[in-house]
């Protein structure tokens, strides 16, 4: 049911036509909205859930930002299906756990994908490879006044837009930005950096694991809090901290290469040993790895087309990805013995790792 | 030493321990595993602290916990399980007992953000300014003056839309 999503050759995070750049993956904004009058869906009776699906979408397949956008039902699509759909951050796992009358519809870009019966009657998401918080918000407002002019949002003046859950109150906004940093972690200085950032009301966590132990050195830079602040404020703020720690981990970066070349070069140079040659990988170890290769990407021991190839095989060394592609139920030896095939036959034409041109970091 | 940590929703042994800052507060959580699970701490997108944190600010009198949402019969004991409301209508019902809880976990208590078009009407227009114009006063008085002028800017386009929408 989701091939046509899968092998899109244009999707915005996975085959993205712009050349992504270092530290910087992706900007992701999202945007709670109910219907006024309407219980939130975890109250909503079976029949008020089919009539909020059924008003969303017919209302969200006029807009001109939707024509040619795909609808899934959730409920009728197989565990695997959803599971891919998990990993490519077009659904929610909760909206995954409530499967009736619930559904998800995805742009022919995969840069929207709006959740229907999730916590919300709306989650709306617009994604962008790159840090563009304002592009991605003037794209998403646009969606919303869209929006505004067919359904009637549950709006007080007061506490403004009424979301299921109070810690979206107000501006319904959770916008944030994906972060490569391996650099920050090898020197140890993650944590610091989570604790900085914590304090202005900001979260980090990293994207596929859990802290600062975070799977592939990639994080999840958003804000928390919704009201009492204009969507301008939550934007600029984060915008500057997001800024921040990219300067830091360029900084983090120089350090390593200037310090302690060699051992750099090694580690880098053994992952792409590892990945082009084992025969047995799993996911944590494939993750870090394809990071250290970003790395080198960026530190220009391989050239700049190569990065958008290791962004790539980060989602499809996940665990419903290789099993998707394989079409079957491997038992997890079979999957890693899979995902190693993958990542040989993908680094193919990757060239030897040229370490003489490791000097240009950013 | 030696005595280990409960989880704080089901007082089984807690595993994961999180701690996040908000609005300048330490706050602390000791979980089990499987509540760890339940709440999400484990998926990026959905979790929250503040959501855990949430049930433990929201302290309701004997009189308070009769309170039953109009609308959708929803009551304190539903919110302290789930965490959640149960239509818009909850907002004003329980709006006493969230805004302790609100005050937690946001740096305000009124929205100062976008505006649906369609449901201004002239009054709340006017509530939405005088709620401004108070932030403005609070901002002034910590002197966040980047804050003030952004509000005062917020306060002068609200003030020129209702100008408009009253000679329309």
């Amino acid at each position: 049911m989701i091939e046509s999503l899968i092998q899109h050759e244009r999707a915005e995070l996975t085959q993205s036509t712009l050349i992504t750049g270092p530290v910087l993956l992706s900007t992701r904004i999202r945007l709670a909205r109910n219907l006024a009058g309407h219980r939130f869906p975890g109250r909503a009776s079976r029949t008020e859930l089919k009539s909020i699906a059924a008003k969303c979408s017919s209302n969200l397949a006029e807009l001109n930002a939707m024509q040619g956008a795909s609808v899934f039902e959730i409920g009728a699509l197989s565990e695997l299906e959803r599971r891919v759909l998990i990993e490519r951050h077009l659904v929610s796992r909760e909206l995954c756990e409530r499967p009736e009358h619930s559904l998800v519809i995805i742009s022919a870009d995969q840069s929207i994908a709006v959740m229907v019966n999730e916590e919300d009657h709306l989650r709306i998401q617009v994604l962008r490879s790159g840090l563009h918080l304002r592009r991605a918000w003037r794209k998403m407002d646009a969606l919303d006044n869209a929006l505004e002019g067919c359904l009637d949002f549950a709006f007080s003046p007061e506490f403004g837009y009424l979301t299921a859950c109070p810690t979206n109150l107000g501006t319904g906004l959770r916008a944030s930005a994906m972060m490569h940093l391996p650099a920050l972690i090898i020197a140890g200085h993650m944590e610091k950096v989570i604790r900085g950032v914590n304090q202005l009301g900001l979260t980090v966590r990293g994207l596929f694991g859990e802290g600062s132990e975070a799977i592939g050195h990639i994080f999840q830079i958003s804000n928390q809090q919704t009201l009492g602040e204009s969507e301008d404020a939550i934007l600029t703020r984060l915008d500057k901290v997001i800024k921040t720690i990219r300067d830091h981990e360029l900084n983090a970066r120089l350090q390593l290469l200037e310090k302690n070349p060699q051992k750099l070069f090694d580690q880098m140079g053994r992952a792409f040993g590892i990945l082009s040659q084992a025969h047995v990988i799993h996911s944590t170890e494939a993750m870090n790895l394809l990071s250290l290769l970003r790395l080198a990407v960026d530190f220009g021991a391989l050239p700049d087309d190569f990065r958008s190839l290791m962004d790539r095989m980060f989602i499809e060394c996940q665990p419903g990805h290789v099993q998707y592609f394989g079409g079957r139920d491997y038992a997890p030896e079979q999957r890693d013995l899979a995902r190693a095939t993958r990542l040989r036959e993908a680094l193919v034409d990757v060239p030897p790792l040229d370490f003489d041109k490791c000097t240009n970091i950013a | 030493m030696g005595e280990s940590l409960k989880c704080s929703l089901c007082g089984a042994d807690a595993t994961v321990h999180l701690t996040q800052i908000v609005n300048n507060k330490i706050h602390k959580v000791d979980l089990c595993e499987s509540c760890a699970q339940k709440k999400g701490v484990t998926n990026a997108d959905g979790f929250s602290l503040a959501d855990l944190l949430s049930k433990g600010n929201f302290h309701a009198t004997a009189e308070d916990s009769t309170l039953k949402c109009p609308d959708c019969g929803f009551t304190v004991a539903d919110f302290r399980r789930t965490g959640r409301l149960g239509c818009p209508t909850c907002y004003s019902t329980f709006r006493k007992l969230l805004l302790p809880a609100l005050e937690d976990m946001h740096p305000g208590l009124s929205h100062c953000g976008k505006i649906p078009e369609r449901s201004l009407t002239s009054t709340e227009m006017r509530q939405q300014i005088e709620n401004l114009k108070q932030s403005l006063a609070a901002a002034i008085e910590s002197e966040a003056y980047e804050d003030a002028a952004e509000i005062r800017d917020q306060i002068r386009q609200l003030e020129s839309e209702s100008l408009a929408s009253l000679a329309s």
